[in-house]
């Protein structure tokens, strides 16, 4: 490759050969004092997984409940405590920390040809944080629950539940802080360690997107770290600040909780739009159409994030001016989004399209990003989010973007780069099984939700009416196959790592710089340090002609 | 390594630190310097945006509420305030001045300007505890636990608890702070910084100036105009 210095095909000397990050020292302990980026990117990768089986658990149990309008399998407070958790692990355990703490960990400095993360040491604290904060949030689930639902609001959060509200906002706001230091660590990064010859113009296009998701989580999460901190005291010590009998202001809370957790919306898509991006580009062979496009709209959308959190509270008693001006400003993310939507046409448009399992992946996320993005227009819009504000509509809404189009750009990640990472191929007949189930069962559970929601049944309700029946046991239905094609791809992917095949360095033939190096990496990424001569995505000369 | 060596042969440089070294992803010394400084710089914005949702939240009870807080500001105590701001405003002095000694080589002197910044910061928490207990002397404390009588305007707990809330999260940077400065006093003394390498002094210097800025506003809006 004209882009890297070669020793032999792959750039490796004799004496690495054989050697990886994986195989360079063994023992639990060298794990857990490790600071190469792609050991904590796989140990947080484990770590999102196990928190994305805790909350599915909590997903599919609370879809049982559904079954029947009345009690099927659990009271209304274990109820209340299952859909909170549910949200709660979903949100804080799996999905922000999902695609930048794992797979941005492990690919960003490889994508650049560097030899690590600017701060390596405060990237595995940034780890052993995000543990600490997920053991006070499973304190949290053992000494009582929580039942607040993922957004705490107050006053029932701070003076009603008698949950462990306290241990459970404690460990999100630890949490938080692993989150800023990852953000903090990937700006460095990319403004500093950028190879020789990789300009910004020259980095894929993931990276754009972690840049523009490190600037949200660096400037919104010390709001949420705030504003959680007055809860905290609110719930210990009544400070008053959102009591209202106090003469405190609740809805000063869900304006301090949405002006982070808005933005947080997009630090959960944007990393999803960057995976889709590279594997659209890598399995159909050809360059990304529009890359600046793509590469501003990312940050469009990060600053756009930090000035619509009022359309959450639509109906929270704000004046109707705020809520025009957040409604206008909210359609404005339509913009940058329908430009993102537009460039993956577009680089797919006469390219060869091989539909491996990434890319099923890829296109499954174009169709359900598709819905979620344009369903969010039906509830910006004033009028009709009256009608449809905190019904499935809204639940629907969001799972097909948290989940449709975040989860499914994170998994198609995690089989594009499975190679790379473990060294291993998987079974691509099962793997096709996987996602066919989940594609599927997503559809079959919550296009469902979106009928349920335009005919008006509420969110979070335990009991609800008879004519709602039918339809939420068919929701209810489609959430096992869910079920079962995560189940599949677990399988699949675990079953590889016993054996699985050996992956070659390259074998998706993509253009980026991770695959110039060996599967899995050496410790030091590069045995010589890349110099960047090729645009991004661009071949060399003798592969295009 | 190319970088120590360099520095190594840097003319006029006898003194060096045995940490000074250049960690293996970085090409060269400076790039660590400006990755340092940068990744500080970020840290100092997430500092603002967490004080700023208390500004933020100071701004709206104080519309809301003015009487109250025009009444309840009259009870915090102007002088200590006043010395308080005096002494921080000194050790961010003290603190600039060592980050320089420490460029110049000068330790003797940088280990005495950074003492005098940590007993600064240590004056501020000692007047901030007499305030403090005044306080709570008083029942001038936040929300349901205030307790003073004599109060003509409704919920002046509110203000108290921005009083605390505000204060306290910068009591706990300003005792950060001395935990930071107490361990660069102590690598300073075992010679670990010279021109060449100071990063740390400097890095833990912004810090400081933050701790102090951040006093800067909180004490008018909160003991001058109420």
């Amino acid at each position: 490759m004209a882009n890297t210095a070669t020793v032999d095909e792959l750039g490796h000397s004799p004496e690495v050969r054989g050697k990886n990050y994986l195989n360079q020292t063994a023992g639990v302990w060298s794990w857990l004092t490790t600071v190469d980026h792609k050991r904590i990117g796989i140990m947080y990768l484990v770590s999102v997984l196990v928190g994305f089986g805790l909350g599915g658990i909590f997903a599919l149990l609370v879809r049982l409940e559904l079954l029947t309008a009345k009690k099927t399998i659990m009271d209304a407070t274990q109820y209340n405590q299952a859909f909170t958790l549910h949200g709660a692990a979903m949100v804080f355990l799996f999905i922000i920390p999902s695609i930048p703490a794992s797979l941005g960990n492990f690919f960003l400095p490889l994508m650049i040809g560097a030899k690590d993360v600017a701060f390596p040491r405060l990237n595995l604290l940034s780890l052993y944080l995000f543990w600490i904060g997920a053991i006070f949030m499973l304190a949290a689930i053992v000494t009582g629950g929580v039942d607040t639902g993922w957004t705490f609001y107050v006053p029932y959060a701070s003076g009603v539940s008698t949950t462990s509200v306290i241990s459970a906002t404690f460990g999100v706001f630890v949490m938080g802080f692993s989150s800023i230091l990852t953000g903090l660590n990937f700006i460095v990064t990319l403004h500093k360690l950028r190879a020789p010859g990789m300009s910004w113009y020259r980095m894929p296009l993931f990276l754009w997107s972690l840049y523009a998701t490190s600037i949200i989580q660096v400037l919104a999460t010390p709001v949420l770290g705030i504003t959680l901190l007055l809860l905290i005291f609110e719930r210990a010590f009544h400070i008053g600040i959102f009591d209202p009998t106090l003469g405190g202001d609740p809805v000063l809370f869900q304006h301090f909780f949405w002006f982070y957790s808005h933005p947080a919306v997009y630090i959960m898509i944007l990393p999803g739009m960057g995976v889709a991006t590279e594997i659209l580009t890598t399995h159909s062979k050809r360059r990304v159409f529009g890359y600046k496009a793509i590469a501003f709209s990312s940050v469009a959308i990060a600053l756009v994030s930090f000035l619509v959190w009022g359309h959450h509270m639509f109906v929270s008693g704000q004046s109707e001016l705020s809520s025009a001006i957040f409604s206008f400003l909210t359609f404005f993310v339509a913009i940058p989004s329908g430009v993102k939507m537009f460039n993956w046409l577009g680089t797919l448009w006469g390219g060869s399209i091989r539909f491996t399992v990434p890319m099923l992946y890829g296109i499954a996320f174009l169709f359900l990003f598709a819905i979620g993005g344009l369903t969010g227009l039906f509830l910006g819009t004033l009028s009709v989010d009256l009608h449809l504000h905190d019904t499935y509509f809204v639940v629907a809404h969001f799972h097909y973007v948290m989940m449709g189009s975040t989860a499914i750009a994170f998994f198609g990640g995690l089989h594009h780069w499975w190679p790379k990472m473990t060294g291993k191929m998987y079974d691509e007949k099962l793997a096709r099984v996987g996602f066919a189930l989940t594609f599927i069962g997503f559809n079959w559970t919550f296009f469902t939700q979106f009928i349920l929601g335009t005919r008006g049944m509420p969110r979070r309700y335990y009991n609800y009416l008879d004519q709602f029946q039918p339809l939420h046991a068919f929701s209810t239905y489609g959430s096992w196959v869910l079920g079962t094609g995560f189940l599949i791809t677990f399988i699949c992917l675990a079953r590889s790592l016993k054996s699985g095949a050996p992956a070659p360095a390259n074998p998706w033939d993509s253009a980026t710089l991770e695959w110039q190096t060996q599967s899995p990496p050496i410790t030091e990424n590069f045995e010589k340090a890349p110099i960047v001569t090729l645009d991004a995505y661009e071949r060399p000369a003798e592969e295009t002609a | 390594m190319s970088a120590k060596a360099e520095a190594l042969g840097g003319a006029g440089e006898s003194k060096l630190s045995p940490q000074f070294h250049v960690a293996h992803h970085f090409d060269k010394a400076d790039t660590q310097f400006d990755a340092g400084r940068m990744g500080v710089w970020l840290f100092l914005v997430t500092e603002i945006l967490l004080f700023g949702g208390l500004f933020c939240a100071f701004a709206i009870f104080r519309s809301k509420y003015f009487p109250s807080f025009v009444e309840a500001h009259h009870h915090l105590d102007r002088v200590m305030g006043g010395i308080n701001t005096i002494v921080l405003i000194t050790s961010s002095f003290t603190m600039a001045l060592a980050v320089r000694s420490a460029q110049k080589n000068e330790t003797k002197k940088t280990t005495l300007l950074l003492a005098v910044t940590l007993a600064c910061a240590a004056m501020f928490l000692v007047v901030k505890y007499f305030e403090y207990s005044h306080k709570i002397h008083d029942g001038l404390l936040p929300g349901g636990n205030f307790t003073a009588a004599d109060f003509a305007s409704g919920h002046p707990g509110i203000f108290f608890a921005i009083y605390f809330m505000m204060t306290g999260i910068h009591g706990v940077h300003v005792v950060i702070g001395m935990g930071l400065i107490l361990w660069i006093l102590l690598r300073n003394q075992k010679n670990e910084f010279s021109s060449r390498y100071y990063a740390p002094v400097e890095n833990v210097g912004l810090y400081w100036h933050l701790v102090d800025l951040v006093w800067i506003f909180l004490f008018p809006l909160l003991y001058l105009v109420g």
